[in-house]
């Protein structure tokens, strides 16, 4: 896929292919001037292609979002904490009707909290049930702003998701929108299950206060034409960006109706509702304009794969002008991350295992105080703890057996076995690790088999040529193993440092959510490629050697697996990770991964 | 807001069908959809509950119990015998969220009356208000197993077992399990996706003109709710028949030895595991038979279910490349050839 003008225009800081999936900070450097707007195709790519921009479309999403809160579920914002995001806010909740409300999702919000009941310390004190509204239920008709989105626990995600589904909660209504607030950095972003409900996705990462001080656009006034066929208008652009979840091109159909409010809905309309609702969305390019002077009339969807090359057709000419409107809405990162050829990774954050120590089920080792709502009530330590107070407690008037404060409550510490994550990774460099790759995938494939039984997961990096790849993100998914393994190539150099460090990568984060790491690491050990990029065996050697003391530093645990017929080196990076060493050069599949599993 | 009716989903026709068969024999023991985001399939399942007909219900019996016959288990009921007042309400559909704790599930002591009146009482959980509706749990795949286990047994049984803070109780949990979720995001553990009566595969649609239907339906939806429905109100109106007549039916309706002989014949094929593959089939063929009106179980009822009801049986080889659904389908050729 050829890409053209907006990529190169994207500013790659760093020297190593990791940094241009960095973010940049919504420090003032924005404010420079000169700055390149990345998704402008910088001129030549024809008026019609261009965006109005990042800002005036996240005024404009304001503006809609406040119209109908719950219509349109909400929006992701993704940018650091600053004066941009703030003046976001500042305009969506001055545009909401007045009297909306206007809720903050506390971070760690229990269920009573959220979906309402029982009112724990003034019932305890009243002696009778004091039933209360939850914040989701207070929050009908408005907006409730979720800060640190991405780090919502899977748990309140799949309540709000299921409230925004049914409109109602606890039998109340709740029919609100979400503003999530996305902090992350990197890889880091918010459930794909929630953010798939909400319309709009805004990334004002970037953006400097400058541009943010403009009052942004007019809502779009679209005085054309009606278009023949909108809503396959709308599906055809969600087709051809990748959009495969339905509920895009539904969303994008709301928006461009409201856009029109009361006028048939026009090309301007759905171009708008492409721009803001689907363009974020997208997971592969539509097949690129030329951006050379002469139009391009070639129907957008040619080059795609023959499955759906029937369509472009039917739509007629505006799916043109709108797939090229959304093109140019694309945002740059997608951009990046899809010429790196790197797969979405957030979606395995669904299933993200929360820290053992607020685990809610397991073994029960002892108690503590706390809410019963959020863990198991340990009713002999909450009698316990209220029986030394009684006589205190009972008063002339006070009818009531035992006295029981909030304060008195405990509920059980229970631990879970934690689970194991093992961290493969695999040199596939040179010739003859084409046969070894082969043999480490069967193992992974082995390995994750059984992990069913054990609940454990399996991630895979593979090293050669220029650097490092995760290839499979920590999973326990067999299709998505299988996926990712069939994908994976081999040849070119041995970087061996980047291998490691890639490992030690993934581990860190194994172990910050709350699993066990285990690296393996298939190699012969004979590194040449440094961590530069550039070759030269002793520099490579002597990065390698330095990656592994940083692993040991780490405490992490390792097991170095020597493919090498006479290998000096797998052993001397085992040593210097303090890792087992097993020197198993004609390993087959099932050899491997009874080794792995023996020493682990 | 009426509920998007039942008849205007677009495509997914396992899916609609795996429900159908559930909303006419609960027993069966739950539908599992696999798939991807944004298919429908929580739109399906509220669409089925608000088509079938409101229920009579006891008045303040938690567990929803039919005035006419109490579940023997219902210790709201049973304490009050006699003439009981009735009221009429909507099939329940109960949201079972991830990260639910196993009191929220199964019910625990009401903590109010016990700290507030010295009182051990029962506060019953989702599984009470489930009784008699759907229970709908989505990325089933992500919930702890133990929970998962806990509604399996209890889907399977009907019944709820308390047991835990000094309470023991029974209470009535009938429902229809439905649960979904991605298996890109942790795929169940064999031992529980064997319990689940039967398995879809969702997939987002891949052709454009079903995608561009489905979005003209909810768009259409959309702007006129009311009229919509009205629209559809009679093609709901001959699905509700359906379902009603196949319950009627289903009681009285003929097994054939030649068809449980398919049955079988059909799980040797696959080296299935026990014998839940054999009695899924056979009550999954019946529901569809009497669904169909037919007279008896045949041959072709066996074939159009026999891929939801077996494709999550098999024995799993992580180096076989080819799916469980062709896999099935090969043995169906095979069996019926």
């Amino acid at each position: 896929m050829r890409l053209g003008g907006p990529v190169c225009a994207t500013p790659t800081p760093g020297p190593s292919p990791q940094a241009g999936g960095k973010e940049r900070g919504v420090s003032d450097d924005g404010l420079r001037a000169g700055r390149v707007d990345p998704r402008r195709p910088a001129g030549e790519g024809g008026g019609k292609a261009e965006a109005p921009g990042i800002w005036p479309d996240a005024v404009l999403a304001a503006r809609l979002l406040a119209t109908d809160p719950h219509g349109f579920g909400g929006t992701v914002v993704r940018a650091a904490p600053g004066p941009v995001r703030e003046r976001w806010l500042d305009l969506l909740r001055a545009a909401l009707p007045p009297g909306a409300p206007w809720r903050r999702l506390p971070p760690g919000i229990g269920d009573e909290s959220l979906l309402g009941g029982l009112d724990l310390a003034a019932t305890l004190s009243a002696g009778t049930p004091v039933a209360r509204a939850g914040l989701l239920a207070e929050a009908d008709g408005g907006l409730i702003v979720v800060p640190m989105a991405e780090r919502l626990p899977p748990g309140i995600a799949a309540r709000l998701a299921a409230a925004l589904d049914t409109g109602t909660a606890s039998e109340r209504g709740a029919r609100f929108g979400l503003v999530l607030l996305d902090e992350g950095e990197g890889d880091e972003t918010v459930a794909e299950a929630l953010a798939d409900h909400l319309a709009f996705r805004i990334d004002l990462s970037g953006l400097g206060s400058a541009e943010a001080a403009r009052d942004g656009a007019g809502a779009e006034a679209g005085s054309g034409p009606a278009a023949p066929d909108p809503v396959g208008t709308l599906c055809a652009v969600a087709e051809a960006l990748g959009v495969a979840s339905l509920r895009g091109p539904i969303l994008a159909a709301r928006v461009a109706r409201a856009l029109a409010a009361d006028r048939p809905v026009g090309d301007v309309e759905i171009a708008a509702a492409g721009r803001l609702v689907l363009a974020p969305r997208a997971t592969r390019l539509p097949a690129p304009q030329e951006d050379g002077p002469e139009e391009a009339d070639a129907p957008p969807a040619d080059d795609r794969p023959a499955e759906d090359a029937a369509d472009p057709a039917e739509g007629g000419p505006s799916d043109d002008v709108v797939l090229e409107a959304v093109r140019a809405a694309i945002p740059p990162k997608l951009l990046d991350q899809l010429l790196a050829g790197g797969a979405r990774l957030s979606a395995a954050k669904a299933g993200r295992v929360g820290q053992p120590a607020a685990s809610r089920t397991g073994r029960p080792v002892g108690s503590r105080r706390g809410d019963p709502r959020r863990g198991r009530l340990d009713l002999l330590a909450t009698l316990r703890a209220a029986a030394p107070w009684q006589a205190l407690r009972r008063g002339p008037e006070e009818a009531r057996r035992i006295v029981v404060r909030r304060d008195d409550l405990r509920i059980r510490i229970l631990r879970q076995r934690t689970e194991t994550t093992t961290v493969f990774c695999v040199d596939a460099s040179g010739s003859a690790a084409l046969e070894r790759l082969a043999e480490a995938k069967g193992a992974v494939e082995l390995l994750l088999a059984e992990a069913y039984v054990r609940r454990d997961r399996v991630a895979l990096v593979a090293f050669r040529g220029g650097g490092a790849e995760l290839v499979l993100p920590p999973t326990r998914s067999l299709t998505r193993a299988k996926r990712g393994l069939s994908g994976l190539p081999g040849g070119g150099g041995t970087p061996l440092a980047a291998g490691i460090d890639a490992a030690l990568t993934v581990a860190l984060g194994v172990r910050r959510s709350g699993s066990r790491p285990v690296i393996v690491l298939l190699t012969d050990g004979r590194a040449n490629v440094a961590r530069s990029g550039e070759g030269g065996r002793a520099r490579a050697g002597a990065e390698a050697l330095q990656a592994a003391r940083t692993l040991r530093a780490a405490g992490l645990p390792a097991l170095v697996i020597d493919t090498g017929a006479r290998g000096e080196g797998a052993r001397a990076v085992a040593e210097a990770m303090a890792a087992r060493y097993l020197p198993l050069p004609r390993a087959d599949a099932e050899l491997l991964s009874a080794a792995v599993r023996a020493a682990l | 807001m009426p509920t998007f009716p039942f008849s205007a989903i677009v495509a997914q026709d396992e899916m609609r069908q795996a429900l159908l068969i559930a909303a006419v024999d609960p027993s069966i023991g739950g539908v599992l959809v696999f798939g991807d985001r944004g298919t429908g399939k929580s739109t399906a399942i509220r669409a089925l509950a608000a088509l079938l007909p409101p229920m009579r219900a006891v008045a303040g019996c938690p567990y929803n119990c039919d005035p006419d016959s109490p579940a023997e288990s219902c210790p709201h009921c049973a304490s009050a015998p006699g003439p009981r007042k009735s009221h009429r309400k909507p099939v329940p559909v109960v949201d079972l969220p991830l990260g639910a704790t196993e009191d929220r599930v199964v019910g625990t002591l009401d903590l109010e009356r016990a700290l507030g009146a010295g009182v051990k009482a029962f506060e019953p959980g989702l599984l009470a208000r489930a009784n008699r509706g759907f229970l709908y749990i989505d990325e089933v795949n992500l919930l702890e197993d133990h929970l998962v286990d806990l509604l399996l047994d209890v889907a399977a049984s009907g019944v709820n077992t308390v047991e835990r803070e000094g309470l023991s109780l029974r209470h009535p949990a009938k429902f229809v399990l439905v649960g979904s979720g991605n298996p890109e995001e942790g795929e169940l553990r064999p031992q529980l996706l064997d319990r689940f009566g039967l398995a879809c595969e969702v997939a987002t649609p891949k052709d454009i003109a079903t995608r561009i239907a489905v979005v003209r339906a909810r768009d259409a939806y959309e702007r006129d709710p009311e009229g919509f429905c009205a629209a559809r109100a009679r093609d709901e109106t001959a699905i509700r028949k359906r379902i009603l007549l196949a319950r009627e039916r289903l009681p009285s309706l003929a097994v054939p030895d030649s068809a449980l002989e398919r049955a079988a014949q059909l799980c040797l094929a696959l080296g299935t595991d026990g014998l839940r593959g054999e009695l899924t089939l056979m009550r999954t063929a019946r529901a569809l038979a009497a669904l169909d009106g037919a007279e008896a179980v045949t041959d072709d009822h066996i074939r159009r279910v026999a891929p939801a009801a077996l494709r999550h049986r098999l024995r799993r080889n992580p180096l076989d490349e080819s799916g469980s659904t062709a896999r099935v389908e090969r043995a169906v050729a095979e069996v019926f050839s």
